[in-house]
């Protein structure tokens, strides 16, 4: 397991914006996809747990889970799928609370650190809720990254941040994951106010749709996450799509 | 007032309940606890809500005694008739209390979900009375099923979405409300139909419907001089039933919430996350969560509002359920012998009385009769045939 936060500082420190894409685990060719990611550029992956009531997602990542459930996929069937991958950056979860919570919290986190898995997105259980599930995946060496969305006032974000592992996850605009013609004003705005109360890495995601919104939000921004655009391309397309998209996301960052 | 407890500060009941919502969402569900106690406690706010139950829902609604069936079951059968609402059901209780709210919040926009259409219906009116703008998520399943209430909506200026994914019904239509919320919640109100969802909304439903039981008790005792044995409703997410309870809860009477076999949460479920609450729900070993199959689209839903897995949990209620043939039987029983044609919702408590008649001779019981049938009178003609057939009881 590659640790979160300290591969993170280390590209951050280093003047590279962190670039991580985001996977439906499942799908077919998903596999493929991380590795073709992987080698165009991106920093981490994060990969999701398909869930039956995805509420936080718009209708490119629902239509993936529905796939991905189709299929067949279990949790267990993912995290071997996870173990067998190697590709050299960390990998993080995004899973619903339900999974968390139906597999127990010790038992989830244990799962984790042995599917080497660095860090876990849990994008239903806010702050008051969190404490029980971060105090296990801390001991695990599981890093729980929290959200930080538009909404927040500012007492909430450094409380936030504190609970953070990783990185911080900034909520780009109010509303679900999926691609949008611009990119919000509320993308860099939280970014600013986000990384004003932290020195973890400050990532955006949620409605960054294109290399060119990726490079908007890191003028502010440490890093973005892509989600919709990818998993589009990757249903659509392919995973050569998805290995030309990243590589132009990289390029829009880089410069 | 009920004696029901209210939820701890995090907005438990035992174990169950909680806030399990998006970030994004946090700040509006404290936002609207603060509103709710602000509103509840509010003289002039609870004055303008008993107006409108009064003037505008009917308010109080009556009882009625079975004596047809009460005589053939060997029991003494009193009806609750919330079926006589304006609207047609019980959901007007919460509505024109969170419409209230809203408007009182400052908010533009009413959100609702909807299974059988009920609390679509009621959502309408209530915008429409009170000047709010309204969009309701229906699942597709329903909106076919319950095309009557879908018009009845759009006749009272409301835009009716239908929610295609999933199993296309009350489930989905929750998860497509929740995702307009996360988008729009500076300016929208999400009015949940059922003592469901994150903290506070379990809470503030069921102080809504807590009315029912309220009158009830005072009613039950006019009539017959003491409490009733038994007190039972039927439970989708469990408003209704929540409602009478809230009168009855401190009595010796029987509480039972009779669930459709193929939505059995609390009888079939084990404890999950979902809809911002820890509730029973039906799932699978990895917490998928499993599609509810129910005559009755009002009770469509694997999951339950989080203070029923308490009152399971502890004892205090108990939750049965019946399969769509005795509720088939439950809706024919209830026409022909007392006149009255009941939601589908509610037959599946005719049915579960029928049944337990033999163990509750000579018993006092109290049936929340939650919503009138009109609206399932097209199905039924489809399931039965418009010249009843065979099907003729
Ligand atoms: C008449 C009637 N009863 C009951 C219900 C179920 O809701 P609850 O369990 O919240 O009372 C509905 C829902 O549509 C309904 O229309």
């Amino acid at each position: 397991m590659i640790p979160l936060e300290v591969h993170l500082r280390a590209r951050r420190d280093g003047g590279r914006k962190i670039l991580v894409p985001y996977i439906t685990g499942g799908v077919e060719h998903w596999q493929d996809a991380v590795r073709a990611a992987v080698a165009n550029g991106a920093d981490a992956i994060e990969i999701g747990i398909p869930f039956s009531d995805p509420v936080m997602d718009g209708p490119v990542i629902q239509r993936a889970s529905r796939e991905a459930l189709l299929r067949g996929a279990t949790l267990h069937l993912i995290l071997d799928g996870v173990r067998s991958l190697d590709v050299g950056v960390p990998l993080v979860v995004m899973c619903y609370y339900n999974t968390v919570f139906r597999a127990g919290h010790e038992r989830f986190a244990r799962m984790l650190s042995s599917a080497g898995v660095s860090g876990a997105i849990v994008p239903d259980l806010p702050l008051e809720e969190s404490a029980e599930w971060c105090v296990t995946a801390d001991a695990a060496d599981v890093a729980t990254v929290m959200l930080a969305a538009p909404t927040a006032p500012d007492e909430r974000l450094p409380r936030i941040a504190a609970r953070s592992r990783g990185f911080v996850y900034a909520v780009g605009l109010l509303g679900v994951t999926g691609e949008r013609e611009t990119l919000s004003a509320s993308a860099t705005a939280i970014a600013g106010r986000v990384k004003g109360v932290t020195d973890l890495p400050v990532l955006v995601g949620v409605g960054i749709s294109d290399a060119r919104q990726a490079g908007q939000a890191c003028a502010v921004a440490d890093g973005v996450i892509q989600g919709a655009s990818v998993m589009r391309r990757l249903l659509d397309e392919g995973v050569e799509s998805v290995g030309n998209y990243v590589a132009q996301v990289r390029e829009a960052i880089d410069e | 007032m009920t004696a029901l407890a209210d939820p701890s500060a995090e907005g438990r009941f035992g174990e169950f309940g909680g806030q399990f919502v998006p970030e994004t969402l946090v700040p509006a569900c404290q936002e609207l606890e603060r509103a709710f106690h602000e509103a509840w406690n509010d003289p002039d706010f609870r004055n303008e809500l008993g107006r409108l139950q009064r003037e505008y829902a009917g308010r109080p609604s009556i009882l009625t005694e079975c004596h047809n069936l009460g005589r053939q079951l060997g029991i003494r059968l009193i009806l609750k008739r919330e079926d006589l609402n304006h609207t047609g059901s019980h959901k007007i209780n919460n509505v024109l209390g969170q419409a209230l709210l809203a408007k009182r919040m400052g908010k533009k926009r009413f959100i609702a979900e909807t299974g059988a259409g009920q609390h679509g219906v009621a959502s309408a009116t209530a915008a429409a009375l009170l000047g709010l703008q309204c969009k309701v998520y229906m699942g597709a399943v329903d909106v076919e099923r319950q095309a009557l209430n879908v018009f009845r909506m759009r006749l009272l200026g409301a835009e009716v979405e239908a929610a295609q994914s999933g199993s296309r019904t009350l489930k989905d239509a929750v998860n497509e409300a929740m995702r307009d919320w996360v988008a729009s919640v500076e300016h929208s109100y999400y009015c949940i139909g059922s003592v469901m969802g994150p903290h506070p909304y379990p809470f503030i439903v069921r102080q809504f419907q807590s009315v029912i039981g309220e009158e009830a008790r005072v009613q039950v005792r006019e009539l017959t001089g003491a409490d009733p044995d038994v007190v039972t409703a039927c439970v989708g997410g469990g408003s209704n039933a929540m409602g009478i309870f809230s009168g009855f809860v401190d009595t010796r009477a029987r509480l039972v919430g009779v669930e459709p076999a193929g939505g059995a949460a609390v009888g079939r479920g084990v404890p999950g996350v979902v809809h911002g609450m820890k509730s029973y729900l039906m799932q699978d070993e990895e917490g998928q969560v499993q599609e509810a199959h129910s005559i009755s689209a009002g009770l469509d839903y694997p999951g339950v509002g989080p203070e029923h897995s308490y009152l399971a949990s502890i004892g205090r209620a108990e939750y049965p359920s019946v399969t769509d043939e005795e509720v088939i039987a439950g809706f024919h029983y209830l026409c022909r012998t007392e006149g009255i044609i009941p939601a589908l919702e509610c037959a599946h408590v005719v049915a579960w009385i029928s049944r337990e008649a033999p163990n509750m001779q000579g018993a006092t019981v109290l049936m929340n009769l939650s919503g009138r049938g009109d609206k399932d009178v097209a199905q039924m003609m489809q399931i039965l045939g418009p010249t009843l057939g065979e099907a003729n009881v």
